[in-house]
């Protein structure tokens, strides 16, 4: 059986749509939704489960049953005194030990938006010293206000999440997006080969007419990973982006499909990660 | 006392903008650093604060420094201003909530295991060519005084006291803890009428604040009390002006009316305007809907609820909140949205929030005029601009934060909204259906429970301020301050974990009145109630019981627990940080009775606290307005276009859409921002249940500057325009619901006549377009009376403003479409016909101000025709559903020039269009562009699907006026003549250039 583990904190507000892309990217690999009395091969079970933060405090070997944990994006504590800090200190004072062996055993982790800056805060990205020290941060956007918009990203790095993922288009929402790093630091992050995604001039931006960086972000980076490629962080969503009509253009290729005589797809350009991260222990 | 200063060591973006923006608004001001400040009420070991300091902070970017006050220098790169002149601090009014305060105090207990208080402020030090009354001024400009402090140091004086050593901000109270009598008994009416007016006096000779109880009602409250052979308690009196205020009451909705039409002609309706026309229209459509009837909860509960399938339900309540916004603009809007919110979380056993909507009705942010509350050039109005960002600025933080969709919004301008603004603000709900669940009742017996954030002084009188005109006296503690995280823990506890596990047996929220209206509400249910407030959480010492008893602190909802249930109930909420508390028993005694300190400070009963307040007779008068008829000329279409495009009502508001979440749930599907262009759209869907390919389409409609000829025509249009902007987008109009809320100057009789006829407009055209009302709501007291900068007096009145948003249920999310032009050579047809309908348009508005200085209202107004229009829509929806149709768009603000502009600016392409054969009765060429005449839309098909449009709109008013061209020239021709002649993207400059840098 493959496990997924999405933890919820107080604040946070992305698990419902992350675990139905989660289901959704196995049913498209042929999984089944666990069920107590369920008959399938255990290699073909899925199981997403949202645990409260509060629970798994009191448990937290709780997390070895998964393979796949997800810090999902939202408003962790209000991010009143910085987004993510209130968030990766509890992990930091409550289940550190635990934590840091499950991203070192053979785990998947996905950090969105608020979930990555909780990683970035928790030093468990990009963590290019192997000691968890701190070494990034996520500033408010160079304009210093939420953006709600879509960007164009070109994925690079090697990861198992990103896997086939060449240049897609997902949607960003957040106050505090804007990837820095000091030289020293962004240049090992480069020369390591730990940007997952950069923001682009593509799709979206040409035809929205949109700047390629939104926030401001050092070197473009919207998403980086940690050496061994299995722990992602980056600020677009791409659970919000699972399904065609999602795109913000979908309205316009519908017609264009239509004319052409051919049936609009059903799936959205985010669903990629996550059926990735299933066929890595499927 | 232990303070924490964390401070930026890299480049900050916030202070950047801070010290544009400050120099933008002329003060010679260098350079700004940004620290936020945290003060802590223990003394710890330096160990500890190091640890604590340790997790405000990321090492990488910000420097974090522990009792010692921050001293800006050079570092690296980052030019600080080592030379700053002043120091200001802004931090929380004393009782007013402080959520980041609450975060820190959280942080430390999890951390330390400590209960250790924590307050939360922002320092800014200023470099430049400042004199005091320059800092002075500009931190006038950044802090609200009603809820937050300021304190200002000279460099001198910064050094000189080792920084700024600020004071914890406790809340001094000097009344003592008791209830009080008020002596009703032995008062003449002058006395009662000043009770009712300014409220109860107290000990320190003050008054309590405004009850806004009538002396007919001060008087049965005497008589109550006579029979009783006693004289009420403030708690009693303070109780039944709450649940007696026109806020929560709705009388002029409720009582009977007698209307004056003219000499002679008069009609009584002794049901009232609501019965009669908004209850009444929506009984007689779910009759004609028989079987199709897909109305499931109305009127009675905290939102309206309808089918969504068979599984779900949905619910929709659209609020106000315009009172505290003019005062605090942030802290009413974002107490209006996640106010708002607690209605569909308190609608049946608890709904999910799915999305929320706003919309917003201001003066020009241009409008530099000054206005005072006060005589003598006291209690200054905040600008129009400010508070028009505060509004905007308080629904991004409360609905971003508790994760909720802002689908659809507007924003509406006219110089009237200036002393008060219009905060209209909405949420959809979301149930899913279990079989055999019960409907909510609290049972006698069952703990009153009261859940969520605790209560303070913050929102006293709300519910009695909104029942009337504001004017000095309006009281400051209405405001208050919402917490979205504590919010959202309280939803995801109770509609996500306790509700499945049955462990309630009925919930409301906690809104205007507070706990006074809450249990009462719920007594309603079994009986009676008996609660004790000794009980009752509250945020700090010294509150009087009354206040404690209708106090308006957010984040509240009270839940009727079985006894049986409690254990669990107690266990899940302590389980998820959600403070739950039993404050007393619900009783079937038919009495409300409160307890405080061991004695009885209310007891009365239940019949008395909702049906006591006494029947007013009501009188409306309908008065003919007649306006000047415009004559004027203009030689330039194409200007005249993009001068329209540039009009507040019309131009993009990209910045507000933008700022708030669409995407999150996942289920956005038409977002808020449309097509290549982006445009502003006026309706919009999602998909609230992620496993279906049902979604949910939401449209408003807003038209108040024809109440300047006719609020009947008004509500038509508002009607109808709602409609048509939900069908444009694919919406199911056999599965339609309304909302109405009636935003009106006041209750003079012509006020009333106007409010009379807007009524029952909705309630005609409602039943033209087949579409129930579902949940409605009214704020009646929309007029300011202060002085203006000349230090005379003046009054402002909104003009009788009426919202209708829809909600609409279709079964395949990809049969929509979009307002966007997709595809070059499409045929651009318009729907419907066009006549010399501009009175109160947006084209007169603006040619008047062009030509004469003000705008030109005139005479003829759109009239919506109850009997063609929906049949036309039916067609269009046809159409819709069968594929035939690549875009669509209501055509409306600005006529039918704006509509093909928006049209060619969404799809990035041109258009050559003819007006020869647009139907209608027009007389001139830019009347025909720009009348705004309703029932009409501008669609484009492609060439292939030509002959099945056609044939399926046989019967309807429509013609083919154009194609859609392949670049960017947008092309109007009338007989063989070019009147416009413009390029698309100059177009969308003009539409985008007025707010774009807000």
């Amino acid at each position: 059986m493959v496990g997924v583990l999405i933890l919820k904190e107080h604040g946070t507000n992305c698990e419902f749509e992350s675990k139905y892309a989660f289901e959704l990217a196995g049913a498209r690999l042929g999984m089944v939704i666990a069920t107590p009395d369920i008959d399938e091969d255990p290699k073909n079970i899925l199981s997403v489960d949202i645990i409260h933060m509060n629970d798994l405090i009191k448990n937290p070997k709780k997390i070895f049953d998964y393979q796949i944990m997800m810090f999902p994006g939202g408003f962790s504590h209000g991010d009143d005194t910085g987004s993510g800090y209130a968030w990766a200190n509890r992990i930091r004072n409550k289940m550190w030990d635990e934590m840091r062996k499950y991203v070192e055993g053979d785990h998947l982790t996905l950090g969105v938006c608020n979930g990555f800056q909780a990683l970035v805060n928790l030093g468990l990205l990009p963590n290019l010293d192997g000691k968890y020290t701190r070494s990034a941060a996520l500033l408010h956007n160079e304009f210093p206000r939420y953006l709600c918009r879509w960007v164009d990203l070109q994925f690079s790095g090697k990861s198992p999440w990103t896997e086939e993922i060449d240049k897609i288009s997902l949607p960003i929402a957040h106050g505090e997006g804007k990837f820095y790093a000091a030289p020293e630091t962004l240049a090992q992050i480069k020369e390591r080969n730990l940007v997952a995604a950069r923001y682009i001039h593509g799709e979206v931006c040409t035809s929205q007419n949109l700047p390629a960086n939104p926030n401001g972000a050092l070197d473009d980076i919207a998403g980086v990973t940690d050496p061994s490629g299995r722990i992602l962080g980056m600020m677009p969503h791409p659970e919000r982006a699972v399904d065609f009509t999602h795109r913000p253009d979908w309205t316009l290729l519908k017609e264009l499909y239509k004319r052409t005589g051919k049936e609009m797809p059903s799936e959205g350009p985010g669903l990629q990660l996550f059926v990735n991260a299933l066929r890595y222990f499927k | 006392m232990s303070r924490i200063e964390v401070v930026s060591k890299v480049e900050d973006s916030r202070a950047e903008v801070r010290a544009k923006s400050l120099r933008e608004a002329g003060f010679d001001v260098k350079d700004v650093v940004l620290v936020d400040a945290y003060t802590l009420y223990a003394e710890l070991p330096s160990e500890q604060l190091g640890s604590v300091a340790e997790g405000l902070r990321n090492p990488v970017v910000q420097d974090a420094l522990v009792n010692r006050p921050h001293i800006p220098e050079k570092k690296g790169e980052i030019i600080v201003p080592t030379d700053f002149s002043w120091v200001v601090e802004i931090g929380p009014q004393p009782g007013v909530t402080d959520n980041v305060g609450h975060t820190v105090s959280e942080g430390i207990e999890a951390s330390l295991g400590q209960e250790i208080p924590a307050s939360s402020s922002k320092v800014m030090f200023l470099s430049g060519n400042l004199s005091e009354e320059d800092v002075e001024k500009l931190a006038g400009g950044l802090y609200n005084p009603i809820i937050e402090r300021v304190k200002i140091k000279s460099r001198d004086q910064y050094f000189k006291d080792k920084g700024m050593n600020t004071k914890y901000p406790s809340v001094d109270l000097h009344e003592p803890p008791t209830a009080g009598l008020v002596d009703l008994l032995n008062s003449e009416d002058k006395e009662l009428e000043t009770i009712g007016k300014k409220g109860i006096a107290n000990a320190s000779g003050s008054r309590n604040g405004p009850l806004s109880m009538s002396l007919a009602s001060m008087k049965a409250v005497q008589v109550y009390f006579k029979e009783k052979g006693r004289n009420p308690t403030d708690v009693e009196l303070e109780s039944l002006a709450q649940t007696w205020s026109e806020h929560c009451k709705h009388t002029i909705f409720s009582n009977p009316i007698t209307m004056t039409y003219g000499p002679g002609h008069v009609e009584k309706v002794t049901e009232g305007i609501f019965k009669r026309f908004i209850k009444g229209s929506t009984e007689e459509i779910r009759r004609r809907k028989g079987a199709k009837d897909f109305c499931v909860s109305l009127f009675s509960d905290n939102a309206g609820v309808i089918a969504f399938d068979e599984k779900h339900y949905i619910s929709y309540k659209v609020e106000t909140h315009n009172s505290p916004s003019a005062l605090d603009p942030f802290g009413g809007a974002i107490t209006g949205i996640v106010g708002v919110n607690r209605d569909p979380m308190g609608t049946r056993k608890g709904h999910k929030c799915v999305a929320n909507v706003y919309g917003y009705c201001l003066g020009d942010p241009r409008d530099k005029s000054k206005l005072f509350k006060g005589p003598n050039f006291t209690q200054e109005m905040l600008s129009s601009k400010r508070i028009g960002l505060g509004v905007i600025d308080g629904v991004n933080v409360g609905s971003n934060c508790s994760g909720i969709p802002t689908e659809l919004g507007f924003a509406v301008f006219d110089p009237r909204y200036r002393g008060k603004p219009l905060v209209y603000v909405g949420t959809v709900g979301l149930e899913e259906i279990v079989a055999d669940e019960k409907e909510k009742a609290a049972q006698p017996g069952d703990y009153i429970v009261m859940v969520g954030g605790r209560i303070g002084l913050d929102g006293i009188h709300g519910a009695t301020f909104s029942s009337e005109a504001m004017d000095a006296g309006s009281p400051a503690t209405a405001v208050q301050i919402g917490d979205p995280i504590t919010q959202k823990k309280m939803h995801d506890a109770i509609i996500f974990e306790a509700k499945p596990r049955n462990l309630y047996s009925s919930i409301t929220d906690n809104g205007a009145g507070g706990l006074s209206c809450s249990v009462a509400e719920m007594a309603k249910e079994c009986g009676g109630c008996h609660v004790d407030l000794d009980k009752a959480p509250i945020k700090y010492l010294g509150m009087s019981p009354w206040q404690i008893w209708i106090s308006e602190s957010q984040e509240r909802m009270t839940l009727s627990v079985p006894k049986d249930k409690w254990k669990e109930f107690s266990a899940l909420m302590k389980s998820r940080d959600v403070e739950a508390t039993i404050i007393g028993e619900f009783t079937d005694s038919k009495k409300c009775v409160v307890d405080y300190n061991g004695k009885n400070v209310m007891d009365v009963d239940l019949d008395f606290l909702h049906d006591g307040v006494p029947e007013r007779e009501l009188f409306g008068e309908r008065k003919a307005v007649k306006h000047e008829e415009p004559e004027f000329s203009i030689d330039n279409l194409t200007d005249a276009l993009h001068s329209l495009l540039g009009r507040l009502n019309i131009c993009s508001k990209e910045f507000i859409a933008q700022q708030y979440d669409h995407e999150v749930q996942g289920g956005s599907a038409l977002k808020p921002l449309q097509g290549r262009g982006r445009v502003y759209a006026d309706a919009s869907a999602f998909r609230p249940v992620l496993s279906s390919r049902k979604a949910v389409v939401l449209s408003q409609g807003i038209c108040p500057s024809y109440s300047d000829i006719n609020t009947y025509h008004m509500s038509a249009c508002a009607v109808d325009t709602a409609v048509r902007r939900a069908v444009c987008l694919g919406a199911n109009l056999d599965h339609l619901a309304l909302l109405d809320n009636f935003c009106w100057p006041g209750d003079s009789e012509e006020n009333l006549g106007d409010l009379f006829a807007a009524s029952m407009s909705f309630s005609d055209n409602a039943i033209a377009h087949d579409a129930p009302a579902i949940s409605g709501k009214d704020s009646m007291f929309n007029t300011f009376k202060g002085y203006d900068e000349n230090g005379k007096p003046v009054t402002i009145s909104v003009p009788p403003t009426l919202l209708v948003s829809t909600i609409s249920v279709v079964d395949d999310v990809k049969n929509l479409v979009s307002l966007d032009a997709k595809v070059a050579g499409d045929l651009v047809y318009v729907l419907g016909d066009t006549h010399d309908e501009l009175g109160g348009s947006e084209y007169f508005k603006m040619v008047g101000e062009q030509q004469r200085g003000k705008p030109f209202v005139g005479n003829h107004c759109p009239v919506s025709n109850p009997d063609r229009n929906p049949r036309l829509y039916r067609s269009l929806q046809n159409c819709i559903e069968q594929g035939l149709v690549a875009s669509a768009k209501s055509v409306d603000f600005g006529g039918l020039g704006i509509a093909l502009a928006k049209t060619a600016m969404g799809g990035m392409l041109g258009m050559d269009v003819s007006i020869d054969e647009l139907p209608g009765k027009w007389s001139r060429e830019d009347y025909g562009l720009f009348s705004e005449s309703q029932g009409r839309c501008v669609v484009t098909v492609a060439p292939e699907s030509r002959e099945r449009f056609e044939e399926l709109m046989n019967g309807r008013t429509f013609a083919q006026v154009g194609t859609v061209r392949d670049d960017n020239r947008f092309v109007v021709q009338h007989n063989g003549r070019t009147i416009v002649d413009a390029d698309v993207g100059t177009l969308l400059e003009s539409y985008k250039a007025p707010l774009r840098d807000f």
